[in-house]
Formats: C-alpha cells, structure tokens, sequence
C-alpha cells in the first residue's frame, strides 16, 4: 500500500478519455493516470507521487526544500543555547 | 533522485538521530508503533534502529493489505481462475502467499494462466486485447490503492469492457488502528502515521486518536529522514504533554485529503459490515465491496467462490504479532517451520510483513555478539 | 546387466545421502537463490561429485597430466530471445566465458547445444548463431562443436541454448573461498542490474521504458589485466549472474564462514536501474548481470586489481565496495554511510515486483 515514488511530469497527454501523464524517474519512463489529480492538473514539470501508475498527489518542491531545512537545523538551535547560557546571562550574571 | 536521495542524506540523518538521543528521556523506554507496513520495510531497509537510542521501540502495526488477508480469501480468488478461459492478474506482492493449494505462483506453475501486474489499469488492457478471455484482478491495499481500482472499473464500465472483474480486497486503515487501541495487552504511546494512505483519505481521520485516546500521532513519510523526523515530533508531543495529530510528510500529504480519490472510491465502493482481518478476527466496517451499481465487474458475483474460512495453525501466531503484541521472533514458528521460503502465515512472505522484513534484513546480524 | 566398466567407476553414489526433500521441482529451483542451492547441494552434488573437498564452483577445475585446466556449462533460457544489448545466442557464449574467467581460466574452446521448438523461423536461429559467431570472436573462443534437438511446438519457449568450454587456468591465480580472510576487500567490476532489468522492461509487461540495456560481455579481459597485476591476491570470483551480486556473495559467506560487509553507498548502478527498481521495490543487488564479476582481493592487492581492472576497457566503472570480517559469520551485511546496516540475503525465487 506504500510504494509511491516521486515522479516528474514530461509530458501531459492530451484528449483520451482518461486523464494521463508521461512520467520520468531518473530516465525511466512510464504512462501514469492522473485521474485522481483532477481538481488540479500537473503540467509538465511537476513532480507527483506515483503509486500502481496512478498519480496520488503533487509534490510540493517548497514543502520539501522547508523540511530539509528544518532538518539540517537540529541541533543547532539547542546547541546555539548551549553556547549563549555559557556566558551565564540567562542566570542573571553580567 | 530528486525528492528521495535528500531525505537519505547521512548528514541529515545524523542529525536528526541526534536530536532524536537528546529528546529521549533515558528513564523512559518508549513504544511506537508505526501503523503501515511500507514502513516496517523502511526501518528494516535503511537499519533505521541501528540509530535509535535503545529506549525507543518500535512496534510493528498491522498495516499490511497482504498480511492481513485470510488464507480462505485467496483460495477463493485462485478457484475464480480454474477456468482455463480466466486470467488470474494481481501484483507481485500477491504471488508467492500461500493458499491451502499452494501460491499463485505455484498455480501458474500448474498451468493457471497467473499474471503480475503493476497497475490495475494494466489488468484492463490484457482485458482489452483478449476479449475472448476473462480477465480477473485480485485487487489488494487499503485506501492508497483503492482509488485507483476504483477509476479502472469506472473506465471499464464506461467503456463497456465486460470480459474484466475485480475480486475486491481492499480494506480500511482505521478500524485496524482502532482494534490495536482496543487490543487489551496494548501499550502503544503514540503512532507513525501512514503517510501514503493519507494522500487520500487526509490527517482528519485521526483526530479521535489523539483527543479520546491520548495518543500522539504523526503522518510521516518513507525516506530515513522522514521516518526519523517523525520521531523527532512525536518525543516532542510527549516531552510536552501533547497529543494531537501532525503532518510529517507534507510535501505530499493534504491535510483534506485528495477529494477526487474519495469520490471515486465512494461511487464504486461501498463497506462492508464487516471484514475479516487475518489473526485479528472480524472487524467492522473494515473493508470496501463492489456497490451494486458495478455488479457486473464485480468477480465475487459472476464466480462461485468456496467463502471457506481457513483458520490457521494454532502455533502461528500472526495475529499476536500483526497487533504487536509479540515480536516476530517470538513467534514459536519463526525461522524454522515457517520462513519465507516456506512461510506458514502471509507475515513472513509479504515483503512488508513484520515477519518477512525481521528475517529478511535483520535477524542474521545478532547471530553473535559482536 | 551390469555395464562393464561398473568396477573402474568411482563408487561415487555407495552411500551417498541426498538431503533434497522438496516432492517436486518447481521454478525457484532454477532461479539461481536458495532453493537453487538447496537442489545443487541436496540432490545433485551427493549423487554427482561425492565427497565435496572444495566448494562448488561455477566451473571444475581439473588436472590432466600436468596440465591445470577449467570446464564449464551453462544453459540459456530467456524470454524475450532478442533484447537491447544482446541475444540468448551472446548470453550463451559470454556467460560459459565467464564462468572460465572467474575461474581464473582462459575460455579456449565451446560446444554448443541447441534444443528449438518446432516452428521456429529460420531467421530467428540464424540471428542467433551469427550472435554467438560474433560474440565468440569478440572474447577469443573457439566454437569447435555442437548438437541440436527439436521438440514439440510449445515445448521449449522457441529455444534453449547450452553450451559448455574448456579453458586453461591463468598461471598464478588459484581462487578458492577456502582462501579468504578478514580484511579482505570486495571488488565489483561495473555497475549492477542492467542485464536483469533490460529482460524485465523487454518483456512488456511493466510498460516502462528506459535507455537501458544488457551488459553482455566476455568479462575475460578485465579478469586477465587483474591477474597481470595482483594475480597472487585473488582470493576468489564470481560471475553475478541469476540471483545477481546478493546471491554470489552469500554464497560466498557461507562458503567461507565469515562475513561479508558491503558500504552501499559506494555500489555502482546507472540512473535507468535504480529508477526501475525504486518503482518497482526491485533491490538491484538481487537483479542479474552478464558481464559483471565481483572479487575478493588480498587488501595489499586491492587497489592494484582496481587500477588494472579500471584501466581495462569496458572497467572504468569498477569499485571497491566492501570487505570480509569475521562477524557475523556466513552474513552478507549492507550498510548505509549513516550507519544504518541490514542483512542482505540471498532471494528465494526470481525477484518480484511490489507495491507494498
């Protein structure tokens, strides 16, 4: 129920009664339907998560940059602390 | 690849073990469980406990589609096939559990035309081009996947294909997470959420988890660093006092849900009153059915279907397991009666069953003290 | 009666215990994992080779009056017959080839059996003995013989392809998993998967599409230029082939009794590979090769073999991309550069697809 892989929009498909996509993963390529995308169509360009050849969402490129950034700020925030309350000013010292 | 390889990135992984090694209260030994079964995989994968401080346990949930599904279920699929005239179509993840006669896999090596598919709209097409012969697609997961079977049997209707059926085995995530907080010997403090099945049905549905039972709970992605960050979140619910419900994953997760995917499931599914889940029993409202509007592609009507119950060995102890009660090698049968090569219960061939992931990954690294 | 020759045969199978219980051969026997194995060790080996002194190889070694010489067999059963990169007629040539090479012999002479199924076009089984005329020249072998056989109309998939070669071992190189110690370090000459996932994308099922294709070859080469240049550190060789890079080096745990230590991070796959496995939850390091070998090399060796095998054509993508250590024993462990590690184990059947 899980395997989903991010995918890039190469190319939309045009008429056909079903809504379809030409997806690229690291140059491998594949039909993918976008039927459960209808309220907001991905363009070429746009990456999605594909899973069974259906595409289940898009992927927001702005959503993951603010992750890694959170992610790569671990840690620094505590050890930022650490640092200022060896100057002993958060116990009132000057 | 983009959108993957950040979140693998050994830096960033580091880190957030570390945060994880100070968030961890080292007088407290925690218990989560992750509910789906992709991230059992994951954890075994990428040895994510390798970098969790010994007090974090991870307790493996039952979101497993092929784990769960009875033995008699896929006797009953396998026995819609018999007719030379019927091509058997599922995903790969479906060939090698055993029914009472032996696996798909082991079917088709008998002559039954048995078929992998990747999508079920693949299952159509073979349905298209060989309209003298019936197509059946043994559709499995829980709401990730439904959608999608959903929109391939609107299409087959549309388009009049009438030599296509679905044997529909879809079941739904949260009454399975409802019988693990109702389980007796549970003791679970908070949950990995499931993050693909919530590209569907949204973060909404798990708000009774946090505000009646107090658990915190945190949709979380597949790569390391998601997994990890979902820790990160949910130390820091319980470090406060907290419990409510976050969105890890949310470069893909809405928090509505995909709008289009639950309209699809719900004009061509309905629920079942109830379900049963292997080694947990019958559940209700678990499952979805073919509503009456679709009947024609439904494969439980056009076929007769032996509906037999198989119960299995008294000494597997799959349901034990799938509700983390017991962990896989605690199972009397793991490792020697039942291996993935001859697997007694679906927990040790499904690549994600608990079982299967422990002893494909893991199991082997603690042979000796190192 | 009995044949005349009974007295001057080895008494190989007086006493012989077969330990192969399985009621009936199914297709995991033949998909190269465990129950290969099981089948080869329990049935085949009790009954054929006696008492096992060394560990099964891909190919015999024999000595003939002096003479240090490697036999080898293959057999060749793929669907589709042609596939970008190559053919069953290449496959069956290359892979006998390097069943020699990784033996540490030189390929001298094939025969060739050829066993079609009625109704085959003509077109199609000169294509492939051009194939294998020309893949022969290509590695240096003679193709000195052969035998064909035709069966029933849906009997043998169109063809099956066997061959069998002679070849004389390299002087200097004796390979052996007897001979490997900790500390050594594990080569791989190229990147992993092509084969296995171009017969996988040929075969139209999937409906994916990738630049990829089969990386058939002789592998003779690359193995001659490590032998030049450390042939003393080879400690032992493997052609990756059904069962892919997981199953050679279990094979190779178990069979030495230490364990194997892979840094995951540093195994070559091209993009096309890993996308198809990523979509389709394939771990490359169980998927086929046909021109690839791994090796454990001596360390005071490895970066010597590197070079030659880099240096070669066709090697420039090689790698060192591990090591043996003691613990845990008969274990092939991947770790990931955070620290994670998992058990690599050997697959039971053919490699499925999944969704889960």
């Amino acid at each position: 129920m899980c395997l989903a892989i991010p995918a890039k929009i190469v190319d939309v498909v045009p008429g056909d009664d079903q809504a379809s996509a030409l997806v690229d993963v690291v140059g491998v390529r594949r039909r993918v339907n976008t039927g459960l995308l209808l309220d907001d169509p991905p363009k070429p360009g746009d990456w999605v998560l594909v899973h069974v050849g259906f595409a289940m969402s898009k992927i927001s490129e702005e959503q993951a940059l603010d992750q890694i950034q959170t992610l790569n700020m671990m840690g620094e925030q505590q050890a930022a602390l650490e640092e200022v309350s060896g100057y002993g000013v958060d116990e009132g010292e000057t | 690849m983009r959108f993957v390889d950040e979140f693998r990135d050994p830096e960033v992984i580091t880190k957030a073990a570390d945060e994880i090694r100070r968030l961890a209260d080292s007088a407290r030994h925690y218990r989560f469980m992750e509910v789906c079964g992709g991230h059992t995989h994951a954890i075994y994968r990428f040895g994510l406990k390798d970098v969790l401080p010994a007090n974090i346990e991870l307790v493996h949930g039952p979101g497993c589609p092929v784990c769960v599904l009875p033995m008699g279920r896929i006797d009953d699929g396998l026995a819609m096939a018999k007719d030379p005239n019927v091509v058997f179509t599922a995903f790969g993840d479906m060939m090698r559990v055993p029914g009472t006669q032996g696996s798909p896999l082991e079917h088709k090596a008998r002559g039954m035309d048995v078929r992998i598919v990747y999508s079920p709209a693949d299952a159509l097409t073979i349905a298209e081009k060989n309209p003298d012969r019936h197509v059946m697609f043994f559709a499995i997961g829980f709401e990730t996947t439904a959608p999608s079977t959903a929109l391939v049997l609107m299409r087959a209707k549309a388009k009049g294909v009438r030599n296509f059926s679905v044997f529909c085995n879809h079941v739904t995530i949260i009454p399975g997470i409802r019988a693990i907080l109702d389980s007796p010997d549970m003791r679970i403090d908070a949950f990995i959420g499931p993050g693909h099945v919530s590209t569907v049905i949204g973060c909404r549905p798990y708000e009774w988890i946090a505000r009646t039972e107090k658990k915190p709970i945190v949709v979380s992605g597949f790569e390391p660093a998601d997994i990890l960050q979902a820790i990160v979140m949910l130390l820091r619910q319980l470090n406060n006092g907290e419990a409510k419900v976050e969105n890890q994953y949310t470069r893909v997760v809405p928090w509505e849900g995909n709008r289009a995917a639950l309209k699809a499931m719900s004009e061509v599914f309905e629920l079942r009153p109830f379900f049963e889940w292997r080694g947990m029993g019958f559940i209700s409202q678990s499952a979805l059915r073919v509503r009456d509007s679709y009947a024609e592609w439904d494969a439980e009507r056009r076929f007769a279907m032996p509906g037999l119950r198989v119960t299995d060995p008294k000494a597997a102890q799959c349901g034990e397991v799938l509700k983390g009660v017991l962990k896989p090698w605690q199972c009397k049968l793991f490792g020697t009666q039942c291996t993935p090569e001859r697997p007694v219960g679906a927990l040790m061939v499904s690549s994600e069953g608990s079982c299967a992931a422990y002893y494909n990954y893991e199991h082997r690294k603690h042979a000796v003290p190192a | 009666m009995p044949c005349p020759l009974d007295d001057q045969a080895p008494s190989v199978t007086a006493g012989a215990k077969i330990r192969f219980r399985d009621p009936q051969i199914d297709m995991a026997h033949g998909a190269g994992g465990k129950a290969s194995r099981r089948l080869v060790e329990g049935l085949f080996a009790p009954l054929l080779f006696g008492e096992l002194r060394e560990p099964l190889n891909d190919a015999a070694q024999l000595d003939i009056d002096g003479t240090r010489l490697a036999i080898s067999t293959d057999s060749f059963v793929v669907k589709p017959l042609r596939f970008p990169g190559g053919s069953i007629g290449e496959l069956a040539v290359n892979g006998t080839v390097n069943d020699l090479a990784v033996s540490g012999a030189k390929a001298e002479a094939l025969v060739v059996t050829f066993v079609i199924e009625a109704g085959l076009a003509t077109e199609a089984l000169e294509a492939e003995v051009r194939a294998m005329a020309e893949a022969a020249a290509r590695a240096g072998v003679r193709i000195v013989g052969g035998d064909t056989k035709v069966v029933e109309h849906g009997k043998a998939d169109r063809m099956y392809v066997t061959t069998a070669g002679i070849g004389r071992a390299i002087p200097g190189v004796n390979v052996s998993a007897r001979s490997v110690r900790p500390g050594d370090k594990i080569l791989v000459s190229g990147p992993i998967g092509d084969h296995g996932i171009t017969i996988l994308l040929a075969r139209g099922e999937l409906d994916l599409e990738a630049e990829l294709c089969s990386d058939t070859r002789s592998v003779f080469p690359m193995v001659e230029a490590m032998a030049n240049a450390a042939g003393a550190g080879i400690r032992w060789m493997r052609d990756p082939t059904r069962g892919g890079v997981a199953t050679a080096l279990n094979e190779l745990a178990r069979d030495c009794d230490l364990g194997v230590f892979l840094h995951e991070e540093k195994i070559p796959i091209r993009d096309g590979v890993r996308g198809a496995c990523e979509l389709l939850g394939l771990d490359p390091l169980h998927i086929a090769n046909e021109g690839q070998f791994v090796a454990v090399i001596a360390p005071e060796f490895a970066d010597a073999a590197l070079a030659a095998v880099r240096g070669t054509a066709g090697g420039c993508e090689a790698a060192l991309i591990g090591e043996i250590r003691e613990q845990p024993a008969a274990t092939v462990l991947g770790s990931a550069a955070y620290g994670g590690t998992r058990v690599i184990d050997m697959l039971v059947g053919d490699p499925l697809p999944r969704i889960c």
